[in-house]
């Protein structure tokens, strides 16, 4: 539609032009009404817009702006320029609004992880239905290919998971019945039946869509800058504009006594009207906080808000919490020492021993070793309270405890210099070394603090409620800066507020933990982080900032992605006001006409919109 | 009850117009268009149907707006 109205347009333009050309002595009505046809085609509906909006006195909308420069230029008769202006302003208009609406789609598309229909069985048919309307317990199918709509237990069938929206993680995870899925991921390879245990609106994809949805309702710094600065910009540069074409002209014409040259001032006057839109800004950086904001749920970082993606680009402090956030929180065996035969045997034995029991240790124990315990091998299982077990396993008496239990049976162990939970293992009376048991420090944490050194971070600090026996080793594996121990949750925060007053006002602080018991940091940092948040509503709540996985190289991705968020938005506001400024200034001393206006309006705004598109792009 | 809509609008402006339009509907307890996420979350009345009350809202967005659209009514 409006395609073709700009095709007329142009076309009728042209042979207005030629016929000009053609006839140069026509009288001045006649070019008017010639010129009127390409015009109105063009801007009939801008004319109307902004006869509406003077009649809701809205004025100093862009539809007024236009309406006003183009009608003015022609009453100066200046026919073909007013046409011409309103012609290219609308193609303008038509560009920007691909732009905006492409990228916007682009983005919201990348955070749409919430299907739209759910699959119920009725009669023994597959039926689409709301998923509004799918009750708690009620069964619901999930093809391969589609998305699961509402959290729940697999009841039938086994497939591959691929979690990236709702993580960022890559890796499929393999389900089967029983296992508890996410809404949001999407079964890959089997049809399943999966048990719904929540409503659709309190499903897990549903609260990340509401959460980052709701996320720029917070408003950075930023925006309300450029809303203040639209706020007074506009009619600042329409009374520049009223100087321009009326006090000019008369100090010219009472103070100089020269000429008042009224058209020219006038034009240069419209030429003002025209760059005074401020619609580059006022759309574009919003888009660059969404794009970010976009960008990083599909990372699987959750921004709660764009003032705290502009806080998280100043970040210089990361205070992290040891326990579920450096080490995995779990226990797990860490170490096998003093063994006299193989590691991977000595592991077995252990793991037959405790084949019976459902302590925590001994489900560590079963997790480590490899091959799943025959237990018609192990024989006269008896526990001793406090100290062990002893179980006879291919007609060996082994012995798996403590100290105590060593001592009971008189035989001599080495100990263990490292902090954890050590099994002394004993076969036939001699001893066979030990396990050590302990919370290993997860994968990443290593590199996730050598990232954060080269993102440009001061400082890191750990902070634990352990011993310092067990965290200075932590602390230097990984490469902490600092860290204190011996915390209690009131003590963290204490530290974390230190840590506040000694630095930078101009410099953030940020916290992250695993959200269950450090509710009050995450709220007293300057960014609290949580971690490996996915269905916890808690941790969720209390952060600024979530980690819907427990991977801590996502804390160097989330501040990249911030800091190039709010490079994109510093760099769109100096090139919007910049070149606003010069054609002002230009358009002041006459260099400056409407179509170099048209180009700082409009042409601004999508190279604005298309810079703030590449805060999408991120590694 | 709440629910949201997948929504396709051209300009801010026309956003906030389809927020008031489907405010002022019946059966609408209150509206809110995210422009930027291109979605309209409506908390119906106690016991309005957002079957029939969602077409009337479509309906008088399309009065001031006439290429926005609402998807999944």
């Amino acid at each position: 539609m409006i395609l073709a109205r700009i095709c007329i347009s142009l076309a009728t333009l042209i042979i207005c032009s030629v016929i000009a050309y053609i006839f140069p002595y026509m009288p001045h009505w006649a070019q008017l009404l010639m010129y009127l046809v390409p015009y109105l085609v063009i801007g009939y509906d801008i004319l109307r817009k902004a006869g509406k909006g003077i009649l809701n006195r809205q004025v100093f909308d862009e539809n007024f702006l236009m309406a006003i420069a183009t009608i003015g230029a022609m009453s100066l008769g200046e026919f073909r320029e007013g046409a011409a202006v309103m012609l290219f302003y609308q193609i303008g208009e038509l560009f920007q609004g691909i732009a905006v609406g492409k990228s916007r789609r682009n983005i919201a598309d990348l955070m749409d992880i919430c299907p739209d229909t759910a699959n119920i069985e009725e009669n023994g048919e597959i039926v689409e239905v709301d998923p509004y309307e799918v009750e708690i317990g009620q069964e619901i199918i999930v093809k391969p290919g589609e998305r699961i709509p509402i959290d729940g237990v697999i009841s039938h069938g086994h497939s591959t998971l691929d979690t990236a929206a709702l993580t960022g993680e890559s890796l499929p995870r393999d389900v089967r019945e029983g296992d508890s899925v996410n809404s949001g991921s999407i079964n890959m390879t089997g049809l399943i039946k999966i048990k719904t245990t929540k409503e659709f609106g309190d499903s897990t994809a549903s609260k990340i869509m509401e959460l980052v949805e709701n996320s720029t309702s917070k408003k950075s710094k930023s925006e309300n800058f450029i809303s203040r600065f639209a706020r007074y910009y506009t009619p600042a540069v329409c009374l520049g504009a009223l100087a321009l074409a009326v006090l000019v002209p008369l100090v010219r014409l009472l103070i100089m006594h020269a000429s008042p040259e009224w058209g020219s001032w006038i034009m240069r006057a419209l030429t003002f009207l025209v760059i005074s839109c401020p619609c580059a800004l006022v759309i574009s950086i919003p888009l660059s906080f969404f794009a970010g904001i976009g960008g990083a749920s599909s990372k699987g970082i959750l921004i709660k808000g764009s003032n705290y993606l502009e806080t998280m680009a100043k970040t210089r402090y990361v205070v992290f919490d040891k326990t579920g956030t450096i080490t995995q929180g779990v226990f797990a065996v860490s170490g096998i020492h003093h063994s006299a035969m193989d590691n991977v045997e000595l592991l077995e034995y252990a793991a037959l021993a405790e084949s019976g029991s459902n302590h925590p240790i001994a489900l560590s124990i079963r997790n480590a070793c490899k091959t799943a315990p025959d237990k018609s091998r192990v024989s006269d299982i008896e526990e001793i309270a406090g100290c062990g077990i002893i179980a006879v396993i291919d007609g060996r008496t082994v012995a798996a405890g403590n100290e105590k239990l060593m001592d009971r049976l008189n035989v001599k162990y080495h100990d263990c210099h490292k902090t954890g939970t050590i099994v002394h293992i004993a076969i036939d009376g001699e001893y066979e070394g030990h396990i050590l048991i302990s919370d290993v420090i997860k994968p990443t944490s290593k590199q996730a603090i050598a990232e954060l050194k080269k993102a440009g971070i001061t400082k890191t600090v750990m902070l634990t409620g352990d011993t310092a026996n067990a965290a200075e080793p932590i602390a230097a594996e990984v490469g902490a800066d600092e860290f204190h121990s011996g915390l209690m949750p009131a003590d963290k925060v204490t530290k974390v507020e230190e840590l506040l007053d000694a630095k930078n006002s101009n410099e953030a602080l940020a916290f992250i933990g695993d959200g269950i018991n450090d509710a009050p940091v995450l709220s007293r940092a300057d960014i609290g982080i949580a971690m490996g948040a996915l269905g916890s509503d808690a941790a969720i709540e209390a952060a600024d900032v979530v980690l819907m996985d427990d991977d801590p190289l996502k804390i160097a991705v989330a501040i990249r992605i911030a800091r190039k968020c709010m490079r994109i938005v510093y760099e769109n506001i100096i090139f919007a006001i910049g070149i606003k400024l010069i054609c002002l200034a230009l358009g002041a001393f006459g260099l400056a006409n409407m179509w170099l206006a048209i180009f700082a309006d409009v042409g601004v705004m999508v190279i604005a919109v298309l810079n703030a598109v590449r805060t999408l792009k991120i590694r | 009850m709440k629910r949201s809509y997948k929504i396709d609008v051209d300009c801010a402006n026309c956003a906030n117009k389809m927020e008031t339009a489907a405010n002022n509907t019946e059966g609408v307890k209150k509206a809110v268009v995210n422009f930027m996420a291109l979605k309209m979350i409506v908390e119906f009345e106690e016991g309005a149907d957002p079957s029939t009350v969602m077409p009337e809202v479509l309906k008088s967005c399309r009065k001031i707006e006439s290429d926005c659209e609402i998807y999944g009514i």
